[in-house]
């Protein structure tokens, strides 16, 4: 063990204590805590040489462990419920649905998981009889999808599966009192494992209609998938029959469209033609789970102790779940039955080059444990991170210039800082749009009349989303042209991808049409100078936002200017998120603000948005602004039953164009993530769709090691400093003390 | 005494009942059970009937405080306030709007707040006690000149900036303590050091200050200089006359807290990532768990009411004139 203090070599020698009270005092008393320190230090760190500031065990020390963290505890971690990115960081890992999306090749593209291959739709008319794969979809009555699973998969170790010297399940009839001292999964004795088979995707399949479950998928799916309807309504008929919170057994009940073939196969019967259904078998919602953990998991006394499916996944990925305290810590373990899955030796350009592609055949998973320690704030774990204690991290706004510089040809860079300590930085696209929406039900900004389309086309030209970007968003992100991202099918580049309302294309890139043509068209609209051309008042209009605080005034002022070059009057209506929604449900706002995430790469997932049957006014569906084209509407139902090809980029066009000409959203950015990692994580590369990227990483824990040594030694000499300064000031004050006790009582 | 304490049991009843009807009310107006489905059930894709089925499971499809279509009784136990909260009062929590159980949660999480809290209530009291009596030992003195200027320094500060620098400067700087974290056992030491160190020097310029106070008041009284005439040191003076007599103003502010060090520290468990009841309060805020939220406030309340029953009775130890009368 070293220890850096400069005082080590500035003890005071025997001769000290012949001095003066005083300096006895001083340097007595500093030795004195310097040694606690010491003591202290060293109980801390169990004289290992470990970092004193190390928050991880010491025993993890060399361990092949990748260190991440997690600002809120999942809600759900049960397949059929999980919906949000931060429950899919693990359930991805733990769960293994048919198909996957491959790791680094883009535009992104589906492969087999657990499935044998991606299943390619057989389609079938009203009267059964097969159609050909390029039928026409008003002839297509059924989509047949046969999934093939490979043999030998086996379901992590598991006590509800686990079995007795008789070959019965060892936890399925617990008795009062089998349950004492038992906490979590791990305590029970016994786990047990078995072969993955067709069945548990069937299973899976009927727990979305489980009526207690409220899987938020149900409805879509019941909209396609065949039968799925008919047996949520029997299980909710089941149910009242039950005690309440009593076993509602899905083994009896039986889904028409979905049937096991054979032990390894089985068939999912989808209504009409539905080509972005294969997207859904790589979601967790399609992950195979066995209906002996349902079983387990439903006998009394578990609930009580939180012991559910949705805390303690059952899956056959790389990963299973040891340790789900999520006031704390949740870790994931290497399954010891995954096997079968290697390295891809195949990228895009550029990634042979940057060495992704280095471990290509090699068995994954490579890494034996991730750790997720609880992190509510980003300040103390970005200093973890810069410890070394956190492999990967994020930047956000307060840190953004401590971790990154732009050079002078305006391209991302990190900073020296970072450099020195060996940092990567990663930056991707995210598959997500952000928008202020307009409420087309609007009488001002809304409707389909050439003065609301002007109207709103001069907003779209007055609001700098350039400059937004460079302020707000440190230049992480990309102005949007449309609402399909890049690296979506249907996205175009260059000229041919530019908004002609909005921008012009000059010296080879899209600029911002001026502020002049945007008053024009204002005045054309019928508010010259933004004042009202019959009543001469200013145009007033309001916009609605969940943003509160000091960052989003800045914002919102912001937007407020875009709009005061227009002679326009802007209104915030800041309101809680509650409020907000229940106010765009009822068509109650003029303009808003909004995001969408991706759930899978196809233009139908972002062109819905816009569908004037799925407004959320007449229907509750995600059309926030309750736009309606008849055309679009028509080209939507064309579009989104077909496969990639030349011709559907045509329409894609076509009603990208509508959209650009009825602007019923000023299209404002994509963001752009950035990520960065430490020199001893490798295999990193940013995917917005896949979410079981862990398998691939790989650490060098050796490296880590050194590397936090280097960067944490503890600095003691500040402690001594202090101690000295605080006994000097003691001094005469112990003196006056004295003084005091010995005086005599005045006069 | 006994009889005073089952008095002050049932005096407890009523404002019980009028803590939780506040806190339905405050929930409720900002919140509506549509709302709180939302908050469970996520923001895609959530149907009108996932959020009905949601709300009937869970009891929330009732009316609020008056069901006008119940016959009898049922007009006010058919309500959503009389059924969430009449088990509360036989501290049955029951299960959270997520589905977990608020009684083990808190059983749980209650040790890790209280790893912090007790001994920075300990310490602090100590440190703040010996601070006051230093400088009302040194009276009119430089010591106690600056001594005033240093509290009145530290009460300025905003407890976040001790939070935030203190994990900068012990934790990033000097590299002596893990920044945040949390660890169960004996382990949990490493992870304790610096959020006790904070809670204590945050807590110094205030409550240095009000026992210096308390102290100087107990000192200019003619007791102390009668002890003073018969010649007795300044430090019996202190300890002896001053900080006993001074202990019931003391008492009054540290024994109503004592039962409420369970309950945590809301920014504090957040910064250091302690996964204490703290914590599990604001988590509960923000995700609109109305179920948590209650249990939270009703058993603040009632921690809060057995701490001023303890303060009673805390009184008769230190002062025999005090009688439960």
């Amino acid at each position: 063990m070293r220890f850096l203090s400069p005082l080590a070599g500035r003890r005071p020698g025997r001769g000290a204590s012949d001095h003066t009270i005083p300096r006895v005092v001083v340097f007595g008393m500093a030795s004195f805590l310097h040694r606690a320190a010491l003591v202290a230090a060293a109980l801390v760190a169990g004289c290992s040489g470990a970092p004193w500031n190390n928050p991880h065990p010491v025993s993890q020390s060399g361990g092949n462990i990748l260190y991440s963290s997690f600002s809120e505890r999942p809600k759900h971690l049960d397949p059929v419920q999980s919906y949000s990115s931060n429950e899919y960081a693990f359930i991805g890992n733990i769960y293994q649905p048919p198909l996957q999306y491959h790791y680094f090749k883009r535009p992104y593209e589906l492969i087999p998981y657990s499935a044998t291959e991606v299943p390619r739709a057989q389609f079938y008319d009203a009267s059964g009889r097969r159609l050909p794969d390029t039928a026409h979809a008003r002839d297509v009555a059924y989509s047949d999808y046969v999934i093939h699973i490979r043999p030998g998969i086996l379901y992590q170790p598991h006590p509800a599966l686990a079995t007795d010297e008789q070959g019965r399940h060892a936890y399925h009839d617990l008795q009062p009192g089998d349950l004492d001292g038992i906490h979590a999964i791990g305590d029970f004795r016994r786990t047990g494992t078995r072969e993955l088979v067709a069945a548990d995707y069937v299973h899976q399949l009927k727990r979305l209609a489980h009526p207690r479950l409220h899987s938020p998928i149900m409805q879509l799916m019941g909209e396609y998938i065949v039968g799925l309807k008919e047996l949520a309504r029997e299980l909710a008929e089941s149910a009242k029959t039950l005690p309440r919170g009593g076993f509602l057994d899905l083994t009896r009940h039986e889904v028409s469209g979905v049937q096991v073939l054979d032990r390894h196969t089985y068939r999912i019967r989808v209504r009409g033609k539905y080509p972005q259904f294969v997207y859904w078998l790589a979601m967790p919602f399609f992950s195979p789970v066995p209906p002996e953990a349902d079983r387990f998991y439903a006998q009394p006394g578990m609930a009580e102790k939180n012991i559910t499916l949705d805390w303690f996944p059952v899956g056959t990925g790389p990963y299973m779940l040891t340790v789900n305290n999520p006031n704390r810590q949740m870790v994931l373990e290497r399954n010891p039955n995954y096997r079968g899955e290697t390295y891809p030796g195949e990228g895009e350009p550029g990634d042979a080059e940057a060495g992704l592609l280095r471990d290509a055949g090699k068995s994954l998973p490579f890494i034996d444990k991730i750790v997720y320690s609880l992190e509510k704030e980003q300040i103390p774990y970005w200093n973890k991170f810069l410890q070394g204690y956190y492999d990967a991290s994020g930047i956000s706004s307060d840190t953004f210039d401590q971790a990154v510089q732009f050079t002078g040809q305006g391209d991302v860079t990190l900073s020296d800082d970072m450099k020195k300590q060996g940092i990567t930085l990663l930056t991707s696209v995210s598959a997500t749009v952000f928008y202020l929406g307009f409420n087309m039900l609007d009488p001002d900004v809304g409707g389909s009349t050439e003065r609301g389309r002007k109207l709103r086309h001069a907003i779209s030209i007055a609001i700098d989303q350039e400059e937004f970007i460079s302020i707000f968003r440190n230049g992480r992100g990309i102005p949007s042209q449309g609402p399909i991202p890049p690296g979506i099918f249907g996205y175009r580049e260059g000229r041919e991808g530019i908004n002609p309302y909005v921008y012009e294309w000059a010296d080879g890139a899209p600029r911002r049409k001026s502020i002049e043509q945007a008053k024009a068209l204002l005045a054309e609209a019928g508010y010259p100078n933004g004042r009202d051309a019959k009543t001469g008042q200013p145009l007033l209009l309001n916009l609605d936002t969940t943003a509160t605080g000091p960052d989003a005034k800045a914002r919102l002022d912001w937007y407020a200017k875009q709009f005061q070059k227009l002679g326009v009057q802007l209104a915030i209506r800041a309101t809680d998120w509650n409020r907000f929604q229940d106010k765009v449900r009822k068509g109650n706002v003029q303009m808003y603000f909004l995001g969408w995430h991706a759930d899978y790469p196809d233009p139908e997932n972002f062109l819905f948005l816009l569908h004037g049957p799925q407004s959320k006014v007449r229907t509750s569906g995600e059309n926030a602004s309750n736009y309606e084209n008849a055309e679009f509407d028509r080209l939507f139902e064309q579009m989104k039953n077909m496969y990639n090809s030349p011709e559907r980029q045509r329409i894609i066009d076509r009603m990208v164009e509508i959209l650009r000409h009825d602007a019923p959203w000023v299209w404002s950015f994509f963001p752009k993530d950035y990520t960065l990692h430490h020199a001893w994580v490798h295999n990193r590369k940013p995917n917005e769709m896949a979410n079981n990227g862990l398998k691939y990483q790989r650490v060098d824990p050796a490296l880590r090691d050194r590397m936090r040594r280097e960067w944490n030694q503890p600095v003691l000499w500040p402690l001594a400093v202090l101690a000295a300064v605080l006994a000097v000031s003691l001094v005469p004050a112990v003196l006056t003390f004295r003084r005091r006790e010995r005086q005599t009582a005045k006069a | 005494m006994i009889s005073y304490i089952i008095r002050r049991i049932f005096y407890a009843i009523p404002i019980l009942v009028g803590v939780n009807l506040i806190t339905f009310a405050l929930f409720f107006v900002v919140n509506t059970p549509d709302d709180m489905a939302r908050a469970q059930l996520g923001v895609k894709r959530v149907t009108p009937e996932a959020i009905g089925k949601w709300k009937e499971e869970r009891g929330y499809h009732k009316p609020l405080l008056y069901n006008a279509q119940a016959a009898g009784r049922g007009a006010v136990t058919e309500t959503i306030f009389f059924e969430k909260s009449v088990k509360l009062f036989v501290f049955d929590f029951g299960r959270s709007d997520q589905g977990r159980d608020i009684g083990y949660d808190i059983r749980t999480r209650m040790w890790a707040s209280l790893a912090i809290a007790l001994p920075v209530f300990l310490v602090g009291l100590l440190a703040y006690i010996t601070f006051a009596l230093l400088m009302a030992f040194f009276r009119a003195t430089y010591v106690d000149f600056w001594g005033v200027v240093a509290c009145v320094l530290m009460m300025s500060i905003s407890g976040l900036f001790y939070i935030i620098g203190g994990q900068y400067l012990v934790g990033k700087l000097l590299n002596v303590v893990p920044i945040s974290g949390y660890d169960e056992g004996a382990d949990a030491l490493k992870f304790l050091i610096l959020p006790v160190l904070i809670g204590v020097v945050s807590g110094i310029g205030a409550n240095t200050r009000w026992y210096r106070t308390i102290f100087l008041e107990e000192i200019s009284k003619d007791y102390v200089r009668t002890a003073r005439a018969k010649g007795l040191s300044e430090i019996r003076v202190l300890f002896r006359h001053v900080l006993q007599n001074a202990m019931i103003p003391v008492l009054t502010g540290v024994v109503v807290v004592i039962p409420l060090l369970f309950m945590g520290s809301l920014i504090a468990e957040a910064f250091f990532g302690i996964p204490g009841l703290g914590s599990y309060t604001i988590d509960a805020i923000n995700s609109q768990d109305f179920a948590v939220v209650r249990a939270m406030v009703f058993l603040g309340s009632v921690l809060y009411i057995i701490g001023l029953i303890l303060t009673d009775i805390s009184y008769t130890l230190v002062d025999p004139r005090v009688r439960f009368e």
